[in-house]
C-alpha cells in the first residue's frame, strides 16, 4: 500500500505523515474554494460566462483594478527597495522602530487604513488641503486607489528583498571598487542581479495581494461606476442582487488575468535567472 | 425584584433591580451602594452576535484545546467574562436588522424584556446583528438563523421568502400598516445657511451641484431616494429617466451604505447635499450640532417603509415563537411607538411620545411604493441587473 507515489522520496524519515497533513491543509483552504468558484464557472458554461463578462461597465472595472495595482506595485518596487537598502545598510536613530513600522499594513485591519487615508486625502484633510491648491484631489479619485494599494502591498516587497540584501557579501562590492567600477556602474551590473529575484517575487506578492483588494480601496475610491469602481466591488455588487452566476464571472475573470500575469513573471524570473545564473 | 450579579471576575453582590444599562449589564442597589456588572443566571437581556460566542464554540471543538486551551481560558476570561453558562431553558431571539435601527433595538430590546417579565415571562435573550439590508438578507438565505428580520425595505424581506420558503410570500399582511411599525422618509441635509440654495429635487440637476447618495445597488436607503426623485419627475413632467440620470451625474462618490454617505458629506466635506432617511438626518443634526447643517424638506418625497416580520421557519419551539410574536407585535404598543419617534422615525401611535417628538415631523407630500406598482414589480425593472440604474451608467 505504501508504494507509488507515497514512497518516501528521501532517507529522511515522516514524508508520509507530512505530505498527507499538507495536502488535507491545503485543499480545504485554498484547491477548495477555487475548485467551487471554478465549478460554478463550468456549470455555466464558458459562453455564458462571456457574455455576463463582456460589457463595458465590466471591463472598465476590470481594467482599472488591474492598471492600478500595477502602478501601486511598480511604484512599491522602486520605494520598497530603497526602503530595504536603507534599513539593512544604514545604522541611524529609530531604525528598528521604522523596520516594524513596516509590517504595520499587514497588521491593520485594511478597513481601518482605508478610513484613515480617507480622513487624510479627503478636501478637508490635512494632506487633501495642501494638494488643493495644486489641483490635485486624491481621494475619491484613482490617485487615491493607488494610495490605498501602495499601503497595502508595500511590505510584501520590503520583507521579501530585505533578507536577500542582508546576505550580500560586501567582498563582491568591493572587488568591482577596486576593479575600478564606479559606484553607478557597481549598482547596476553587481547588485541589481543578484535582487532580481527577489524583486520580482516581491512585486509579484504586491501586485496579486492588491488586485483583489476590497476593504481599504471602497472607501477612499468614489466608487463611480465606469471611473473608480473596482472589479471586487462590482462583485459584492452582483451578489447584492443574489445574482451568484454573474459575481462567479467576474471572480473567474480575475483569476484567470491574475493567473496569467503570475505565469508571466515566473516566465520572466526564470529567464533572468538563466541569463544571471543562480542567485 | 432581586438579582445577583457579578463584578470583575469573581465577586458577586446582591441588591434590588435598579435599571438595565443596555449593554448587557444591570445596576443594582446592594444597600450601601449602587453597583452595576452582568447579570448571574439570568441570561444576559442583549448580546450582539459576535466574537465570544464564536470562541465558546471553538472551544467546545475538542480539536482546539490542548496547548491553545490555557490562552484562549485567559482572553475569555478577559473578554467574556461572566456569560451564563446554562441558557438552554431560556428562550433565544436573535433580531436581524440594517443599519440604523442599531440605537433604536438596543433600546426596544430591554423595553420589551421589562414587558415581557412584568406579563410573568421568563426573560428573552435577545441578539442583535446589523448590517446593511442587502447583505444581512442574504446571510438570511446562506443560513443565518435569524427568529425575525427588520430590515430596511420589502424587497429584501421578499428575497428571503421567495428563496428559502421560510415564512409565506403574503408576510407582510401579517402585521398592520404593511407590517410597518415605523416608517421615514428622504429628506436632503444641506450645509449650514443652505449656501446652494438647494430647495427642491430640481435643484439637484444644476450644473456644479453636489449630492451624495450611495449606490442603489448596496443600499435600501439608497432606493428610497432614487425612488423619491423619479417621483418627483413625474410630478412635474419632467423625462424621469432623465431626470434621475442628471442627478446621478452630480453624484462624486457612491457609498455602499447609508452611514458611509452621511461621513462622506458630514466629516470629510464632500458635496453641497446628502440625500438622506429622515431618521438619519435628525441624528446628523443632533449629533453634529444644529448650526453645522439644515433639514431642507423637498414638496414630494417617499413613504419608506422598513418592515418586519417572523422567520417562521427559523423557530425551534412554541415558547420561542410566542415569544418572538409578542416582540413585533409589541413594536405598535404606545411605548415602542414613542420610543421610535424618539428615534426619529415615523411611527403610528403618538399618544405615549413626547410633545416635541411627536411634532418635529414637517408635513409633506409622500409617495408610497404602492404608486410605483410594489417592491416585487420595482425592484427588478428598476434596480435589477440591466435596469433603469445601470442604464444610467451604461452610456
Amino acid at each position: 500500500m505504501r508504494a507509488g507515489i507515497l514512497r518516501s522520496p528521501s532517507p529522511l524519515p515522516g514524508f508520509g505523515l507530512s505530505f498527507g497533513i499538507m495536502m488535507t491543509v491545503l485543499s480545504i483552504v485554498v484547491l477548495l474554494p477555487i475548485g467551487a468558484l471554478l465549478g460554478r464557472g463550468l456549470m455555466i458554461g464558458p459562453a455564458d460566462l462571456w457574455d455576463m463578462v463582456n460589457s463595458r461597465r465590466i471591463w472598465s472595472a476590470l481594467t482599472l483594478s488591474f492598471r492600478a495595482a500595477l502602478i501601486a506595485s511598480l511604484f512599491n518596487l522602486v520605494f520598497g527597495l530603497m526602503l530595504a537598502w536603507v534599513l539593512v545598510r544604514y545604522r541611524f536613530w529609530g531604525r528598528r522602530f521604522i523596520d516594524a513600522a513596516v509590517d504595520l499594513p499587514f497588521a491593520l485591519p485594511t478597513a481601518v487604513a482605508g478610513i484613515a487615508l480617507t480622513a487624510l486625502y479627503a478636501p478637508n484633510g490635512v494632506f487633501g488641503q495642501a494638494l488643493a491648491p495644486l489641483g490635485l484631489q486624491v481621494a475619491y479619485t484613482e490617485i487615491g486607489i493607488w494610495v490605498a494599494l501602495v499601503f497595502i502591498g508595500l511590505p510584501f516587497v520590503v520583507r521579501t528583498v530585505q533578507p536577500v540584501i542582508e546576505e550580500l557579501e560586501a567582498d563582491l562590492e568591493e572587488v568591482s571598487a577596486t576593479l575600478g567600477a564606479r559606484r553607478a556602474y557597481t549598482l547596476r551590473r553587481v547588485i541589481l542581479p543578484t535582487l532580481t529575484p527577489a524583486l520580482l517575487t516581491g512585486f509579484a506578492l504586491a501586485l496579486a495581494r492588491s488586485v483583489g483588494e476590497y476593504g481599504s480601496v471602497i472607501f477612499i475610491a468614489g466608487n463611480i461606476p465606469n471611473l473608480t469602481e473596482i472589479a471586487p466591488l462590482l462583485i459584492v455588487i452582483r451578489l447584492e442582487e443574489y445574482n451568484y452566476d454573474a459575481a462567479a464571472a467576474i471572480g473567474i475573470a480575475m483569476l484567470v488575468i491574475s493567473f496569467a500575469m503570475l505565469l508571466a513573471i515566473n516566465a520572466i524570473q526564470t529567464w533572468s535567472r538563466r541569463r544571471i545564473g543562480l542567485v | 425584584m432581586y438579582r445577583t450579579i457579578q463584578i470583575g471576575g469573581h465577586a458577586l453582590a446582591q441588591g434590588i433591580f435598579l435599571r438595565s444599562l443596555g449593554d448587557g449589564r444591570i445596576e443594582i442597589d446592594a444597600g450601601h451602594a449602587r453597583l452595576s456588572g452582568h447579570p448571574v443566571a439570568t441570561p444576559r437581556s442583549s448580546e450582539t452576535v459576535s466574537f465570544h460566542s464564536a470562541f465558546r464554540k471553538a472551544l467546545t471543538g475538542g480539536h482546539l484545546r490542548g496547548g491553545l486551551l490555557a490562552g484562549l481560558t485567559g482572553l475569555v476570561l478577559a473578554f467574556g467574562g461572566t456569560t451564563p453558562a446554562a441558557a438552554q431553558d431560556s428562550v433565544e431571539i436573535l433580531n436581524v436588522s440594517y443599519d440604523p435601527t442599531r440605537e433604536f433595538y438596543r433600546e426596544y430590546n430591554d423595553l420589551f424584556n421589562a414587558w415581557w417579565t412584568a406579563q410573568g415571562n421568563a426573560p428573552v435573550t435577545i441578539r442583535q446583528s446589523h448590517g446593511g439590508a442587502g447583505a444581512q438578507a442574504r446571510a438570511v438565505i446562506d443560513g443565518l438563523e435569524a427568529t425575525v428580520v427588520t430590515l430596511a425595505l420589502s424587497a429584501d424581506i421578499d428575497a428571503i421568502s421567495e428563496r428559502t420558503g421560510l415564512f409565506p410570500a403574503d408576510w407582510q399582511s401579517r402585521l398592520p400598516h404593511n407590517s410597518s411599525p415605523y416608517t421615514s422618509t428622504i429628506v436632503f441635509l444641506v450645509r449650514e445657511g443652505n449656501p446652494r440654495g438647494i430647495e427642491d429635487w430640481d435643484d439637484l440637476v444644476a450644473d456644479g451641484v453636489q449630492v451624495i447618495t450611495p449606490n442603489p445597488k448596496t443600499s435600501g436607503g439608497a432606493r428610497w431616494n432614487f425612488l423619491a426623485a423619479w417621483a418627483y419627475a413625474e410630478r412635474n413632467d419632467l423625462d424621469p429617466a432623465e431626470f434621475v440620470g442628471a442627478m446621478y451625474r452630480n453624484v462624486p462618490v457612491l457609498d455602499t451604505g447609508a452611514r458611509g454617505s452621511t461621513t462622506t458629506f458630514t466629516q470629510r466635506g464632500i458635496g453641497d447635499v446628502l440625500l438622506a432617511w429622515e431618521n438619519e438626518a435628525f441624528l446628523a443634526l443632533a449629533e453634529l450640532g444644529e448650526d453645522a447643517f439644515d433639514i431642507v424638506v423637498p414638496s414630494v418625497s417617499i413613504l419608506a417603509e422598513p418592515p418586519v416580520t417572523l422567520v417562521d421557519g427559523n423557530i425551534t419551539s412554541d415558547a420561542q415563537r410566542a415569544a418572538a410574536e409578542a416582540y413585533l407585535q409589541h413594536l405598535y404598543s404606545p411605548e415602542a411607538q414613542a420610543l421610535a419617534l424618539s428615534h426619529y422615525y415615523r411611527a403610528w401611535d403618538t399618544s405615549l411620545a413626547a410633545p416635541e417628538d411627536a411634532a418635529r415631523f414637517p408635513e409633506l407630500d409622500l409617495v408610497t411604493i404602492a404608486d410605483f406598482g410594489g417592491w416585487p414589480v420595482v425592484q427588478p425593472e428598476y434596480f435589477g441587473d440591466g435596469g433603469i440604474f445601470d442604464q444610467i451608467y451604461e452610456e
